[in-house]
């Protein structure tokens, strides 16, 4: 068996990678829109830290996930808080029912 | 193989299967739930790569934090009553042709490439907190702040967002 390396982790990513996008664009409901986007970034954050341990990207890698996790708080609570608001008007989340900008 | 490797191939198996519930499951309680189990073991993959901190931030903050709010979000936005909770899929071929085609690509580029590694470090991990607090407060010092204003912003933001009134007409 192969010893675990800097690929299995990109691997394993880029499958973490493809299923967010998968939850993106394919289902209905708003909420899982924004779950497939978690997923994204933490597919992301699995290769700044992979790099960090494998390549030369020493503590930076570090840095930059927590930037990442930092700017991944404040997007869910700005879209969680744009979902209740067209829940409110539309009385649905599901995102092709959702056309217009204002009543 | 050795521990590691067991381990990785644990939390991998762990992180594709639940993250694959959170995307496919008809059900969006159970994908909240199972995202929870995504969270749980990237965080076991940040231990396995040294990054201990990182792993406690990731508990702390998408586990305690994001999570709650998905699920809040969950809560708020159907009506529990009425068990309305499925939720559905659209454009079921584009979508996987455009996934499939991600990942083949990605793949193919992450076997492919010949990455340059550094040489196998051989003593023990040291532990990342104080080498990250010293390079918050040195190299990093701008972004640290401009991220502290941003948090600020989205916690304005989000409020007055959540509790706007509609206007009486």
């Amino acid at each position: 068996m192969l010893q675990i390396g800097l690929t299995h982790y990109l691997v394993l990513s880029a499958i973490l990678f493809s299923l967010g996008i998968w939850g993106v664009v394919s289902r209905r409901n708003a909420i899982l829109v924004l779950m497939g986007i978690e997923l994204i970034l933490n597919a992301a954050n699995i290769n700044f830290i992979a790099f960090s341990r494998y390549g030369t990207l020493n503590l930076d890698g570090h840095m930059a996930a927590i930037f990442v996790i930092v700017l991944a708080a404040a997007e869910a609570a700005i879209a969680l808080a744009i979902v209740l608001n067209i829940y409110k008007t539309f009385q649905t989340v599901n995102v092709d029912e959702i056309n217009k900008l204002k009543e | 193989m050795n521990l590691i490797d067991i381990l990785f191939y644990f939390f991998a198996t762990i992180s594709v299967v639940s993250a694959s519930i959170v995307v496919f499951s008809k059900n969006i309680i159970y994908s909240a739930f199972s995202l929870l189990f995504t969270f749980f073991a990237v965080a076991g993959l940040y231990v396995l790569l040294n990054a201990d901190f990182l792993a406690i931030t990731q508990l702390l903050i998408y586990v305690g934090g994001i999570l709650v709010l998905m699920l809040f979000g969950v809560m708020l936005t159907h009506k529990v009553i009425s068990v309305d909770i499925k939720s559905g899929t659209l454009k079921i071929l584009p979508a996987a042709l455009i996934t499939s085609m991600i990942a083949g690509t990605l793949i193919g580029i992450f076997t492919v490439t010949d990455w340059k590694i550094a040489p196998a470090q051989t003593a023990d991990p040291i532990p990342t907190a104080k080498g990250i607090g010293e390079m918050f407060m040195t190299t990093w010092l701008l972004p640290f702040e401009v991220a502290s204003v941003i948090l600020l912003i989205a916690l304005i933001g989000a409020a007055i967002l959540a509790r706007r009134e509609k206007q009486a007409k």
